[in-house]
């Protein structure tokens, strides 16, 4: 795996400038994501949404690797189909044969968790040579933070309001990464903004196998969250501390955690996580203090499932 | 001149041949009744080593099209096929392929729309697709639809053109009647298609090119629109001489608009597809008896032309256009909305009634097209023209 030396002298290939929010996950998401990448030539497709809004506002483009935006629901579907070409292509000669390429998509919660399910899951299925990208920032942010089914458990969304009645969302959120796994594709991965380690590492791993690879990046959004812009990567963190977004790999079906050093003793209290949070604010606010008990045992409970997969 | 061979097959049987000459560089697979067939044959010609295609077999027809998107842009000619519900679930792919100028062909075999569901012909489907910016060509027979389907990959890849193309074909009554047709020899489909060479290919890693961008916030997405407009406007001469061409290589006619009695014609029927044939049938037995009949078949559906279809109709005295698929609290079908308007600009008024057919696969008899002769006589005779849309056959 890279060193952060060498991951320095990589060229970034999403360039600045361009009109994403301070502090956003996404950019960084991608930029540790194209950086694991290496030396190899790469081919990104991205759903509709704020990544591909503010980075190709023609004649602009952030993206120094080809790039196609198609839809909101078909990032992994566009992808597949340029591999297919560039397969098609090569069969027939009109690429030479030693030349390598790899393929990436990339796609937000909502189009990915959402409506570009169908899609990834075919995608998924078809064995294509491919890297599926979820940055997942809990919520529909492009059309004005609305739900998705990435939500977490009490958020607060503009399609899940908090009021006399309304306490935030009452569904948890839906576990894509176990999903994917049960594709039993090569490579599965969760990963956070926060661990850029664990996420270049995971990136190269996914980079590397032959198949289809998919990471499921913890990305947050300062302004769906209502937090800060300069406290995205310490929110992220505290993600990873309190277990609400355990970081593991599923390498050929086999669960590994890769954040040893967080534990089901050590873990901190996920209030931590969402203290900070205006998005949360109302957990702390007196008679919801059930909700909020029911958001710790959620959280344990995934917790536990994720360490008992890997064995632990 | 090219060897050609006569065989008795399916319109989708011919469509899968002509796409395996065409040698495309990607194909996406998604079955549905009654296009089905024509995928199944091509995976023959994968399993049996005889293409180079990369076979996709899609989960849908959202991912069908939306994977050759991705494969265009990439530099590969690319093609698939559908129809009825799976033309409807690809409805937001068609605007983007034509927007984002992608030479893509595509096969429909024209199917009714749900709901109520049926399997059948009509051309509710593609109607409802026609002004998504796609070069739409209209098979009346086998022939036609192996015809049209050589020439969609010229004049989509033209570059002065770049658009999608369509070739629809009627469902079951083309896609699955087995008919006589004449193949030409691979060699010479080769040299008539020629290669593909995209302009920007994402595939070109050296020199990175973002497609897709956002064109929004005042930028030029009005000037996007019109560029598509020139494309496809510039396309009819494209038509004409790829048509031509491919005349002369084939000995088969082609027109954007074809007419039959035309040159002395009274009364005329305008009519896209199949019944094409039963209309010439009916009008061809008329004419044995002294009525002076023709027909114009709509052949090129997109762009549409107006000019070819006036001058052909200038001097009837009565039109009838035959309407296989409902534009609902329309004044008529789509056919009649483009032929009134055609006419506008002739100094003589030419009535013209529409007629709505054959919707879901109801029976097209030879009676229905004779009563529509015979209406069109009264009118040109003087009766009064029929106000609104008249069914035929509906019970």
């Amino acid at each position: 795996m890279a060193t952060i030396k060498e991951l320095s002298r990589r060229e970034d290939r999403l360039e600045g400038g361009h009109r994403l929010c301070a502090g956003c996950g996404a950019s960084i998401a991608v930029r540790q994501i194209l950086l694991g990448a290496g030396e190899t030539p790469v081919i990104a497709s991205c759903a509709t949404g704020c990544l591909e809004v503010s980075t190709t506002i023609y004649p602009y483009s952030s993206w120094k690797v080809p790039f196609i935006h198609n839809a909101f629901e078909n990032s992994a579907a566009t992808i597949s189909g340029v591999e297919s070409a560039f397969k098609g292509l090569q069969r027939a000669g009109k690429i030479p044969a030693d030349k390598r390429v790899k393929f990436v998509a990339f796609g937000g919660d909502g189009g990915t968790y959402d409506i570009g399910l169908q899609s990834l899951s075919g995608a998924m299925e078809r064995g294509h040579d491919m890297v599926y990208v979820c940055y997942d920032n809990g919520a529909y942010m492009n059309t004005g933070i609305q739900r998705s089914s990435a939500t977490p458990l009490g958020a607060w969304a503009t399609t899940t309001e908090v009021g006399k009645v309304g306490r935030g969302k009452s569904m948890r959120r839906k576990d894509l990464t176990s999903i994917i796994a049960a594709h039993n594709i090569p490579y599965v991965a969760q990963a956070s903004i926060s661990d850029w380690k664990d996420l270049t590492a995971k990136s190269e791993k996914a980079f590397a196998v032959e198949g289809p690879a998919f990471i499921n990046v913890f990305a947050p959004c300062p302004r769906g969250w209502r937090i800060p812009y300069n406290m995205s990567v310490a929110i992220a963190k505290s993600a990873v501390q309190t277990a609400f977004w355990p970081l593991f790999e599923v390498v050929d079906g086999e669960w590994r955690y890769t954040k040893r050093s967080v534990n089901r003793e050590n873990r901190a209290p996920v209030e931590e996580f969402l203290k900070p949070q205006g998005r949360f604010k109302h957990l702390f606010k007196p008679g919801n203090e059930e909700l909020l008990a029911s958001v710790q045992t959620e959280v344990d409970r995934y917790f536990d499932y994720v360490l008992k997969r890997c064995g632990l | 001149m090219p060897t050609q061979k006569t065989l008795a097959v399916t319109g989708n049987v011919l469509v899968a041949e002509a796409m395996r000459q065409c040698a495309p560089d990607m194909m996406a697979a998604y079955p549905i009744t009654p296009q089905t067939t024509i995928v199944e044959e091509f995976a023959k010609f994968v399993a049996n080593g005889r293409v180079h295609t990369e076979y996709v077999t899609v989960e849908s027809e959202h991912s069908a099209m939306s994977a050759c998107v991705g494969a265009s842009a990439a530099g590969a000619r690319v093609m698939t096929a559908t129809s009825s519900q799976g033309l409807a679930y690809m409805w937001e792919e068609l605007y983007i392929a034509a927007g984002m100028r992608l030479p893509i062909v595509m096969a429909n075999a024209n199917r009714a729309l749900s709901a109520p569901i049926n399997i059948h012909c009509d051309h509710s489907d593609i109607m409802g697709a026609r002004d998504a910016g796609w070069i739409l060509l209209f098979a009346e027979t086998a022939q036609e639809a192996y015809d049209n389907t050589l020439m969609a990959v010229r004049i989509a890849e033209h570059p002065d053109v770049l658009l999608p193309a369509m070739t629809c074909l009627d469902g079951f009554i083309t896609t699955h009647s087995i008919d006589r047709a004449q193949v030409m020899d691979d060699e010479s489909v080769t040299a008539f298609v020629g290669d593909y060479r995209p302009t920007y290919s994402l595939l070109e890693t050296d020199t990175p090119v973002s497609h897709g961008s956002f064109a929004g916030l005042g930028g030029p997405y009005f000037e996007f629109k019109k560029s598509q407009r020139m494309a496809i406007e510039r396309a009819r001469g494209v038509i004409k001489e790829v048509g031509e061409e491919f005349s002369k290589l084939s000995g088969r006619p082609f027109g954007m608009v074809e007419g039959f009695g035309m040159e002395d014609a009274e009364v005329a029927i305008v009519v896209i597809g199949s019944t094409a044939g039963n209309s010439r049938h009916v009008a061809r037995q008329l004419r044995a008896k002294g009525v002076k009949t023709g027909v114009v078949k709509v052949r090129c559906f997109r762009p549409f032309p107006y000019a070819e279809l006036a001058e052909m109709l200038k001097g009837v005295r009565a039109v009838a256009v035959l309407d296989r698929s409902e534009s609902f609290g329309a004044e008529g079908g789509p056919l009649f909305l483009e032929t009134r308007s055609a006419l506008y600009d002739l100094h003589e008024r030419i009535p013209v009634v529409d007629y709505i057919y054959g919707l879901g696969g109801a029976d097209v008899k030879t009676e229905f097209i004779e009563r529509v002769f015979t209406d069109l006589t009264d009118i040109a005779t003087g009766a009064a023209a029929p106000s609104g849309l008249v069914y035929l056959g509906a019970r």
